[in-house]
């Protein structure tokens, strides 16, 4: 058994209390929705914090959350999906170069590099156990949670802490947009269903979780398995898949309680959610987040964290509630996800 | 943890040689892939050294055979070639029903192209082609492989700096040991770019007369490119499929120097851990080591730190080492693909490959590096290294099977 001991999430609702959960809703209306950032000094000291980039200081954060929620000193390993990593910092580079090449501050270039996160992590809390980074679009957090399932069945590690994390800049927005995977004009977040406009809401975010197989006293819920799909062609396929995959942990269809669904307010993609739930899962309650975080490479780690809270706490709480079926019993959840209909993941938790 | 990795096929690309045949006469012959900027236009040419692949774009598409690919990037197009040549290489059929997975690494994945769009982007936000944007993200490089080679039951993509690719060989053997998969074809590219170059110049680490690894008067590394696949499968279809093997990858360890984000810790804490991590999973011990292909960038500060990790680990008994990036230039993301490639080279020739350029000792260390090509030495066992920015370590061991 894998339990999820302890979780912090910076991300675009408040969700840095690990002991409040979704009670304040942030309601806006944006072009993306901007993470509520964290006083950093107040975790970080100041003159550290300083020379870190954003999403460093982030990442920093949210994996000091987490471990001091699992009352974890020292992981053994310390793992990061993310799809983008530092956009902003790259984006200071990219600018360097084609001005003229003659640019002298290497700060940019360290922080630009994808494990950068990890590392820091690392440094920041002295651990020199298992270090890894994935970098596969929506795959990025799954692969992460994989890579941390393969440490504990190796027993090379107990406590892995692992996270997704991505950033949106404004010039990334500008470029993205182009690319007609998001909405166009600003949105208000929680009118996004009614919307059913091209493209989604895009967002950001950073959340990590101490997974162990060890249970610590106030542990979340327990995590079975993850699973990637690349270019699944058809609903019976992701049908097949599904099950396989449920039977893996010796369950079936019946057993799932709640779907966490990745419907992300887009009229282009989202009717591939709809397929798949009423083909795979009619009738079920299903449920969706993206109005409340925003889509990213690496929003599952909200979903994640919805679904650990869902457990522990026994709560279905309504504003996620996608189809106003509700659960009998809140034991089993799948987190069912894709980007473009290209990556699609399944996250199975349990009580 | 008793199932064995084997190695049955191998594919490369790199400033020596275009595949595994021209890399390993390049390697026999001594002869370097160093060379003068040719790649893009830089304030840097004819300053800087680089190791180029000798292809073009246009002449990498005309590889893969298919029009359609002439806006892939750079690091696709060589993920692409060195993927293909390990299929190739192994025989294997890729539509025989067992699960394979398709495991690259890439530090900049699309930023050849990026950087052209930024460009114009930058002059006009509404400018700026878009087909030079969308294969930015490292994700790209390893679908378009996977698509190549048509693989899909499992694939993903690593980034930890200088031993991405490292890890992407571990992790193949991971998914191979818990049945996650049966086969993985594991590895990693990476194509020069100005982002890399002006990174790694403003942080002057960059040898302008090329890189002397281990040498007391080195002055840096030299950025190279290239790509290199390992197709990995399991014992069981090994043996039912009576399938030739080229090497078993019987160690692997990966530790955070948790230091500074750029240096290593003056003692190699992390080198130390990760190599002592990879003994311990093949139950080998250091005096059963044939060979030490070294990270060895040729940088102050890596090469002091790990000759001190490798005078720690072996003692007095260290086996001949160098570092083959004197022949390829450091390929980042690929270079721990690519040296696992070259230890097999070394398994199968039974051969030590030198470290060119080398002249004097380094005054801090008592070892030196192979300076002479050493042939008909029994090479069983190498412990291949590879060591990244932000402290990540992994260590390889590569077997004769």
């Amino acid at each position: 058994m894998t339990f999820i001991n302890g979780i912090g999430l910076i991300s675009s609702q408040n969700t840095l209390d690990p002991n409040s959960f979704l009670i304040d809703i942030v309601e806006q209306t944006a072009d993306y929705l901007k993470c509520v950032d964290p006083v950093y000094k107040s975790y970080i000291d100041p003159l550290l914090a300083r020379r870190m980039s954003r999403l460093i200081k982030m990442g920093i954060v949210s994996a000091k959350i987490c471990l001091t929620d699992a009352a974890c000193s020292m992981p053994d390993a310390i793992i990061t999906g993310t799809g983008l990593g530092s956009v902003e910092e790259t984006e200071k580079i990219l600018g360097e170069i084609t001005k003229d090449e003659r640019f002298l501050n290497p700060t940019p270039f360290i922080q630009s590099t994808y494990n950068t996160i990890s590392s820091q992590i690392a440094i920041y809390f002295k651990c020199h156990g298992y270090n890894s980074t994935y970098v596969h679009r929506s795959f990025s957090f799954e692969s992460g949670i994989q890579d941390a399932l393969l440490q504990l069945e190796e027993g090379i590690a107990t406590n892995v802490l692992v996270g997704g994390i991505d950033e949106m800049t404004l010039n990334h927005l500008q470029i993205t947009r182009r690319l007609g995977i998001w909405k166009m004009n600003p949105v208000h977040n929680l009118s996004l269903r009614q919307t059913m406009t091209p493209g989604a809401l895009p967002g950001e975010g950073s959340g990590f979780f101490l997974i162990s197989s060890l249970r610590a006293n106030r542990y979340y819920a327990t995590i079975s398995g993850v699973e990637t799909l690349y270019r699944p062609k058809t609903i019976d396929e992701l049908d097949e898949k599904t099950i396989a995959f449920l039977s893996r942990y010796d369950l079936n269809k019946d057993d799932i309680d709640i779907i966490i669904s990745g419907i992300a307010g887009d009229s282009n993609w989202d009717s591939l959610y709809s397929n798949y739930t009423s083909k795979v899962f009619p009738g079920k309650p299903v449920s969706w987040f993206k109005h409340l975080s925003g889509e990213y490479y690496t929003a599952t780690a909200f979903a994640l964290w919805l679904a650990a809270n869902m457990l522990k706490r026994q709560v279905y709480p309504e504003i996620i509630s996608f189809n106003n079926v509700h659960p009998a019993r809140i034991q089993n959840i799948l987190i069912y996800n894709h980007f473009k209909g290209v990556n699609h993941s399944l996250i199975l938790i349990n009580r | 943890m008793t199932k064995r990795i084997y190695i049955t096929g191998i594919g490369i690309i790199s400033a020596i040689g275009n595949n595994v045949e021209e890399v390993e006469q390049s390697l026999l012959a001594e002869r370097s892939g160093l060379n003068g900027i040719t790649l893009f236009p830089t304030i840097h040419k004819d300053k800087l050294p680089l190791a180029e692949v000798k292809l073009s774009n246009e002449q990498m598409v005309e590889l893969c055979g298919k029009e359609s690919d002439r806006f892939l990037t750079r690091t696709s197009l060589l993920g692409m070639i060195a993927g293909k040549e390990a299929v190739t290489n192994s025989g294997v059929n890729l539509e025989d029903g067992f699960k394979t997975g398709l495991i690259s690494a890439t530090t900049v994945g699309g930023m050849d192209r990026t950087e052209g769009f930024y460009k114009e982007y930058l002059s006009d936000p509404s400018k700026g082609r878009l087909r030079d944007i969308v294969n930015h993200d490292c994700g790209d490089s390893t679908e378009r492989i996977a698509d190549y080679l048509g693989i899909s039951d499992f694939i993903t993509t690593v980034s930890t700096a200088c031993s991405s690719s490292a890890n992407s060989l571990m992790l193949g053997a991971m998914l191979i040991k818990s049945g996650m998969a049966e086969r993985v074809i594991a590895g990693g590219t990476d194509s020069l770019t100005r982002f890399t170059l002006n990174g790694f110049n403003t942080l002057m680490i960059i040898d302008k007369n090329g890189c002397k690894p281990f040498d007391e008067n080195r002055a840096g590394l030299t950025i190279g490119e290239g790509a290199a696949f390992l197709v990995l499968e399991s014992e069981e279809l090994v043996r039912t499929l009576k399938r030739p093997v080229l090497a078993e990858l019987t160690g692997y360890g990966n530790a955070n120097d948790a230091y500074h984000q750029t240096a290593s810790s003056p003692e190699g804490k992390g080198a130390i851990l990760a190599i002592e991590k990879a003994f311990l999973v093949s139950g080998l011990k250091p005096s059963d080591i044939s060979y030490i292909n070294v990270h060895g960038t040729g940088t102050l500060n890596n090469d002091l730190s790990e000759g001190l990790a490798v005078e720690k680990i072996f003692g007095s008994d260290v086996p001949p080492f160098s570092s083959t990036k004197s022949y390829t230039g450091h390929t980042l993301g690929a270079a721990g693909a690519i040296e696992a490639v070259i230890s097999i080279l070394a398994v199968k020739n039974n051969c030590i490959f030198p470290n060119l350029n080398w002249a004097a000792p380094m005054k801090e260390l008592s070892i030196r590096p192979v300076k002479n090509i050493i042939k008909n030495y029994e090479v069983n066992h190498v412990l291949s290294n590879s060591f990244g920015f932000g402290g990540n370590n992994s260590s390889l061991i590569l077997s004769k099977p």
